[in-house]
C-alpha cells in the first residue's frame, strides 16, 4: 500500500513573547477542579429542578418518588458545570467576544513545578496523560473492587453475602466501569503522553479536544456509581433492552456516563488520527512510525468509527426512558433486536479499542528488550489493519442465538475466524522477534511475555465461540467470561503494567522498586491463571454468566475461583504500595535511558521538557535497528536550521511529497 | 551448563548443530500434539459438555471436541517454540550484545499466512457444515428457519411415528411455561419430552430478553418478546435434566430453572393427555389465551377488548393493568 506523506513540517522555532500565566496567584484563585465541583454541584440542582418543572407529570417511578428526566437533565447540567467550572469555555467566550487570549494556548498551565496543574484544564498532552494515569488507576481499582464483591457472593450457592439486587448491581458496576477505564488506561496515559514524542512532535493537534476528552472522564466515573444511590441497574455492562427501559432510576446514570465515556473516545480517536497524520517529524515515515503509533493510529480509527454508535443507544435509551420514545419496546413498534445490534456494532470493535494498544506497547517492549529489530514490520502493521478492519464485520457473533439474521451466521463464523489470521500476525511477529535475541527478563518483557501467553488463550478461546455449533454450549456462559478476561484483562492490563513499568522512568524520572515489581509481576501472572482458567471450565458445566446462585456440585471449583481471585486483589495491593512508595518516599532516581532503547522518547532528557523537542528533530532511522553495525541514531534532535528550514518552505525547495513503500 | 551456553561458532558446524536443535524442537512439538489429541478425543471427548442426550448436544460435543483437537497443536507449538527460545536465547549475565538484525524472512512468513488461513478455511468449513446439517446444531433460528429438522407437521402427534411434536417456551420473569399446541395448548411448568422424536422448540417471553437454555439437551434461544425463536432437537436417551436463564433478565435472573424430563413416547403421551384432561376440567385451558406464536400481555383477547390503552407500558410488568381494572388473570 502506497501511503502518501503529508508534507513535512515544523513549528516555527521563533514565537511571539508568551507571558507568564499564573504563578502570582494562588492555586485557589486559578479555575480548577474546585471551582468545577462547584459547577458540577450547582448544575446538577438546576437541571434536577428543570426536569422535575418539565416532566413532574409523567414521574415514571412510583417506587421512589424520581423523574428520569430530572435525573438525566441534573446529570447533563452538572456535566456542563463542571466543565464551564473547569474553564473550558473560557477561551471560547473570549474568542465569541472578540477579546484576544490571554497566553498562548498550547502553553496553558503547563508551567509551574507545582501539583496544580494537574487539578486544571490543562493542555499539555504531558500533563493530560498523567492524569489519564492516575484516573485510570483510580477507575481500575474501583472496578477491581466490585469484582472483589462479586466473587464474595459467589462463595457460596446458598449462602447469600450481599444478595441477588445488590449482587447485579455490583455486577453492572464492575463490568461498565471496566470497560469505560479499559478503552481509555493505554490510549490515555501512554497515547497521550508519549504519542507526540513517538512522532517527534512538540503538541498535539488539538490540545482542547485532548483535555476535553480527560476532563469528561471524572464526571463518567462520578455518575455511574451514583447509580448506587438509586439502587443500581440490573443489566450488566451490556445494557440490554427492553429490560434497561423496565429498570428503575439507576438505569440513567449507565447510559448517561457510558455515552459520556464515549463522547471522550472519540475526542481522542480524532485527536491522535490529526496528530499521527500531520505532526510527525520531517523523516518520520509510515514505515518508521513506531509500532505503539500504528496502534494508537488503528484504534482511532475504531475510536472514531464505532463509538458514535454506542452514543447514538446510550442517546435512544435515554430518550425511551424520558420522553416515552420507544425505540426498542417491541409492543410499541420498537425492536430489541435494533438495541443488540447497536451496541455490538459498537461492542465489537470496542474489544480491538482495547486489544490493540495493547499489542503496540508490548512489540515496543519486546523489541527493546530482545535487542532486535521487529521480524516483520510491515506484517504487524498489516495485522493491526487487519483486526482494525475485520473488526466492524463480526459484531452478530454476540448473537447467534437470538434468532437475527439465522441465516448470516456462517458469513459472521468466517469472519470471525478470518480475524485470527492477522491476530496471527501479530504472533509471527513476536516469534520471529525472540530468535537469535539477547533476552533481557526484565519487569516490562516479563508482562509482555505474560501478555502473549494470555491472549493466546484468549484467542483460541475465541475461536471455540465463532463456531455456532460449539458456541450454542458456551454463549452467555462463564466461558465467555473467562474468555473476555483473558484477552482483556490478560492482555491489555498486563500490556499496561508492562508499559507503566518501562515508561514511568521517562515520565517522572523515577523507577518503581525492582523486587517489589517482580513479586506483583509472579503473583498477579499466576493467581490471573488460577481465577481465570477454572472459569472455561464452569461456563463449559453449565453456569450462565450474571448469576447470584448456581448449581450445588459447582461450589468447590467456584470457591477455588474466588479464593484465587482474593489473592489476584491482594497482588494489585502490592502494586499499589509499590506505586505509592516509590513514587512518593523512595524515589528512585533513573534518568537517561536505562533500558538503552534507540525509540524516540528515549533519547530526550527525563522528564521531557516543556515543548518536548528544542527544535523539530529530524527523524534518520527507524526505531528498531538493534544489533545494526553503523546504524544511524533515530533523531538528529539539534539539526542545523537549514533542514527544517526546507521542510517548511515547500514552495521554493522542491517537492515535499513522495511514495513511501509500505 | 548446557551446549547453548558455548558462543557458536561461525561456521558449518554451529549451523549444523542448530539445525538438529530445529529438528528436536520439531519432533517434541510433534509428539506433545499427538499425545494431546490422542488424549482429548479418547479420554476427553467421551465426557465433554454439554453430553450426548440429544442430537444438537451430540453434534455441539463432537465440535468442541473436533476444536480442541485443532487447537491443541497450535497452543502446544507456540509454547515449545517461547520454551525453546527463553531458554536458549537469554541474556547471559553481563552480555551487553544485540541481536541478530533479522528484519524477516519472506518464506516463513508465506508459510504462516497459508498455513493459518488453511486453519481458519477448515474451520469455517466444518463449522458451516455442523451448523447446516443438524438443522441449526440447537441454537435459536429466529421464525422462519431454513435449515428445518425433518418429520411430519402434524395436527396430533402420535408416539412412535415421525411426527414432530411443537413446544412452546414461554419466559417470563422469573419463571419458564411451556405449550403444546399438540394437546389442545395445554400449560406445563415442566417440560417433559418424548424420547427419538423431532422436537421444535417455538421460544418467545412476555417481558424482556430472556435465553432458553435446557443445558444437557444441547439447545440455547434467545426468548425476545414478540418473536418467535425456533431451535430443532432430538433426544436420544431418558433422563431428567434443568432449564435455566441465560440471559440477563432482572435480579432472580439467577434462580430462573425449571426441570424437564425425557421419557418414552407413550409415557409422555400418556402424560400430556393427562394434563390437557386435568386443566379443561379446571378451567385452566378456558382462561389462557388460544394458542399464538407472541403474546402480548396488554392484550386479553377473552374479554373482547384491547387493554393496551394503559399509562406506563413501558414500567414494571405489573403495572401493564391499569390499577382501576378489575379483571387480572
Amino acid at each position: 500500500m502506497a501511503i502518501e506523506t503529508q508534507p513535512e513540517r515544523a513549528e516555527p522555532t521563533g514565537r511571539g513573547p508568551e507571558t507568564a500565566g499564573g504563578g502570582e496567584r494562588p492555586w485557589w484563585q486559578h479555575m480548577g477542579a474546585h471551582t468545577g465541583l462547584i459547577g458540577a454541584v450547582a448544575g446538577y440542582f438546576l437541571g434536577h429542578w428543570l426536569g422535575n418543572f418539565l416532566g413532574g407529570d409523567f414521574a415514571r417511578s412510583s417506587l421512589s418518588d424520581e423523574n428520569d428526566v430530572a435525573i438525566v437533565l441534573g446529570y447533563s447540567f452538572a456535566v456542563i458545570g463542571w466543565l464551564a467550572g473547569l474553564g473550558v469555555f473560557n477561551d471560547l467566550f473570549l474568542l465569541m467576544r472578540g477579546k484576544p487570549l490571554p497566553e498562548e494556548p498550547r502553553f496553558l498551565g503547563q508551567e509551574g513545578p507545582g501539583l496544580a496543574k494537574y487539578f486544571r484544564f490543562t493542555l499539555d498532552h504531558k500533563v493530560v496523560g498523567i492524569q489519564y494515569l492516575y484516573g485510570m488507576i483510580a477507575y481500575f481499582l474501583t472496578g477491581g473492587l466490585f469484582a472483589m464483591a462479586i466473587r464474595t457472593e459467589l462463595l457460596s450457592p446458598n449462602y447469600h453475602i450481599i444478595g441477588p439486587e445488590q449482587y447485579l448491581m455490583v455486577v453492572g458496576e464492575h463490568g461498565t466501569m471496566m470497560m469505560m477505564m479499559m478503552s481509555s488506561v493505554v490510549l490515555g496515559p501512554f497515547g497521550q503522553y508519549f504519542g507526540p514524542l513517538l512522532i517527534g512532535s512538540k503538541r498535539v493537534a488539538f490540545p482542547r479536544l485532548e483535555a476535553l476528552g480527560f476532563w469528561l472522564t471524572p464526571p463518567a466515573y462520578i455518575i455511574l456509581l451514583s447509580s448506587i444511590l438509586f439502587g443500581g441497574f440490573p443489566t450488566g455492562w451490556t445494557g440490554y433492552e427492553p429490560l434497561a427501559t423496565q429498570a428503575t432510576t439507576g438505569m440513567d446514570a449507565y447510559f448517561f456516563a457510558f455515552g459520556l465515556m464515549g463522547i471522550s473516545m472519540i475526542l481522542a480517536g480524532f485527536n491522535m488520527i490529526v496528530t499521527i497524520i500531520n505532526f510527525r517529524a520531517p523523516g518520520m515515515r509510515w514505515s518508521r512510525l513506531p509500532m505503539f503509533v500504528w496502534g494508537q493510529f488503528t484504534v482511532s480509527w475504531l475510536q472514531v468509527l464505532a463509538v458514535p454508535v454506542l452514543v447514538g443507544a446510550c442517546y435512544m435509551g435515554l430518550t425511551d426512558r424520558t420522553f416515552q420514545t420507544a425505540f426498542f419496546t417491541n409492543q410499541l413498534g420498537g425492536s430489541s433486536f435494533l438495541y443488540q445490534n447497536l451496541f455490538w456494532f459498537f461492542g465489537h470493535p470496542e474489544v480491538y479499542i482495547l486489544a490493540l494498544p495493547g499489542f503496540g506497547i508490548v512489540t515496543e517492549i519486546i523489541s527493546t528488550f530482545c535487542r532486535k529489530p521487529l521480524f516483520g514490520y510491515k506484517v504487524q502493521v498489516a495485522g493491526l489493519l487487519g483486526v482494525a478492519t475485520l473488526s466492524f464485520f463480526v459484531w452478530q457473533h454476540h448473537l447467534f442465538d437470538s434468532g437475527i439474521n439465522p441465516d448470516m451466521r456462517p458469513l459472521f463464523m468466517l469472519t470471525t475466524e478470518l480475524i485470527s489470521i492477522p491476530t496471527g500476525f501479530i504472533y509471527l511477529v513476536a516469534m520471529g522477534t525472540f530468535w537469535k535475541a539477547r533476552i533481557r527478563f526484565t519487569i516490562p518483557m516479563l508482562f509482555a511475555l505474560a501478555f502473549y501467553f494470555n491472549f493466546l488463550i484468549g484467542g483460541i478461546s475465541g475461536v471455540f465461540l465463532s463456531d455456532v455449533p460449539a458456541d450454542t454450549t458456551e454463549h452467555g456462559s462463564f466461558f465467555v467470561m473467562a474468555h473476555f478476561h483473558y484477552t482483556i484483562m490478560g492482555g491489555l492490563i498486563f500490556a499496561f503494567f508492562g508499559g507503566l513499568y518501562y515508561w514511568l522512568p521517562k515520565m517522572f524520572g523515577i523507577k518503581l522498586n525492582e523486587t517489589l515489581g517482580k513479586i506483583h509481576f509472579w503473583t498477579m501472572f499466576l493467581f490471573f491463571n488460577t481465577t481465570f482458567l477454572p472459569l472455561f471450565a464452569l461456563g463449559m458445566l453449565g453456569m450462565p454468566r450474571r448469576v447470584f446462585t448456581y448449581a450445588r456440585n459447582l461450589e468447590t471449583l467456584n470457591d477455588w475461583v474466588s479464593i484465587s481471585a482474593f489473592c489476584l486483589g491482594a497482588s494489585m495491593l502490592i502494586f499499589l504500595f509499590n506505586f505509592v512508595m516509590s513514587m512518593a518516599f523512595w524515589r528512585q532516581r533513573e534518568v537517561g535511558n536505562p533500558w538503552r532503547s534507540r525509540s524516540l522518547e528515549w533519547q530526550l532528557s527525563t522528564p521531557p521538557p516543556a515543548e518536548n523537542f528544542r527544535r523539530v528533530p529530524v527523524i534518520l532511522a527507524g526505531p528498531y535497528d538493534y544489533g545494526v553495525k553503523d546504524a544511524l541514531p533515530v533523531a538528529d534532535l539539534d539539526p542545523p536550521p537549514g533542514v527544517i528550514g526546507s521542510a517548511y518552505a515547500p514552495a521554493t525547495r522542491g517537492p515535499v511529497t513522495r511514495e513511501v513503500e509500505d | 551448563m548446557s551446549s547453548a551456553e558455548i558462543p557458536l561458532p561461525a561456521g558449518r558446524h554451529a549451523a549444523e548443530r542448530e539445525q538438529r536443535r530445529i529438528w528436536w524442537l520439531v519432533a517434541v512439538w510433534l509428539l506433545l500434539s499427538l499425545a494431546a489429541c490422542l488424549v482429548i478425543w479418547f479420554v476427553w471427548y467421551p465426557h465433554l459438555p454439554p453430553g450426548d442426550m440429544t442430537t444438537s448436544a451430540r453434534h455441539q460435543q463432537f465440535d468442541i471436541a473436533v476444536l480442541a483437537v485443532t487447537a491443541a497443536p497450535v497452543i502446544l507449538g507456540v509454547f515449545c517454540y517461547f520454551a525453546y527460545v527463553l531458554v536458549v536465547f537469554r541474556a547471559r549475565p553481563g552480555d551487553d550484545s544485540d541481536g541478530a538484525p533479522i528484519y524477516g524472512n519472506a518464506k516463513i512468513q508465506a508459510a504462516w499466512i497459508i498455513g493459518t488461513s488453511m486453519i481458519v478455511l477448515w474451520l469455517f468449513v466444518f463449522g458451516t457444515v455442523e451448523l447446516i446439517v443438524p438443522a441449526g446444531a440447537g441454537a435459536g433460528e429466529g421464525a422462519s428457519p431454513i435449515w428445518k429438522q425433518s418429520g411430519a407437521q402434524t395436527v396430533a402427534w402420535t408416539p412412535g411415528t415421525n411426527d414432530i411434536l411443537q413446544v412452546q417456551v414461554i419466559g417470563q420473569q422469573w419463571t419458564w411455561s411451556y405449550r403444546y399446541p399438540q394437546f389442545g395448548g395445554m400449560e406445563s411448568t415442566v417440560l417433559d419430552l418424548p424420547v427419538n422424536t423431532p422436537i421444535t422448540f417455538h421460544v418467545t417471553s412476555l417481558d424482556v430478553i430472556h435465553s432458553f437454555w435446557p443445558y444437557l439437551l444441547g439447545v440455547k434461544a434467545d426468548a425476545n418478546p414478540q418473536v418467535d425463536n425456533v431451535a430443532y432437537t432430538t433426544a436420544r436417551q431418558t433422563g431428567s435434566f434443568i432449564v435455566r436463564c441465560n440471559e440477563l433478565c432482572g435480579i432472580w435472573h439467577g434462580a430462573m430453572t425449571s426441570n424437564g424430563t425425557v421419557m418414552t413416547p407413550v409415557a409422555f403421551k400418556v402424560w400430556a393427555t393427562a394434563v390437557q384432561a386435568r386443566e379443561k376440567a379446571n378451567g385452566t385451558l378456558a382462561a389462557l389465551p388460544p394458542y399464538a406464536l407472541t403474546y402480548d400481555p396488554t392484550v386479553i383477547p377473552q374479554l373482547g377488548k384491547d387493554l393496551v390503552n394503559v399509562v406506563g407500558v413501558t414500567g414494571a410488568p405489573g403495572y401493564f393493568y391499569g390499577p382501576g381494572n378489575p379483571v387480572t388473570p
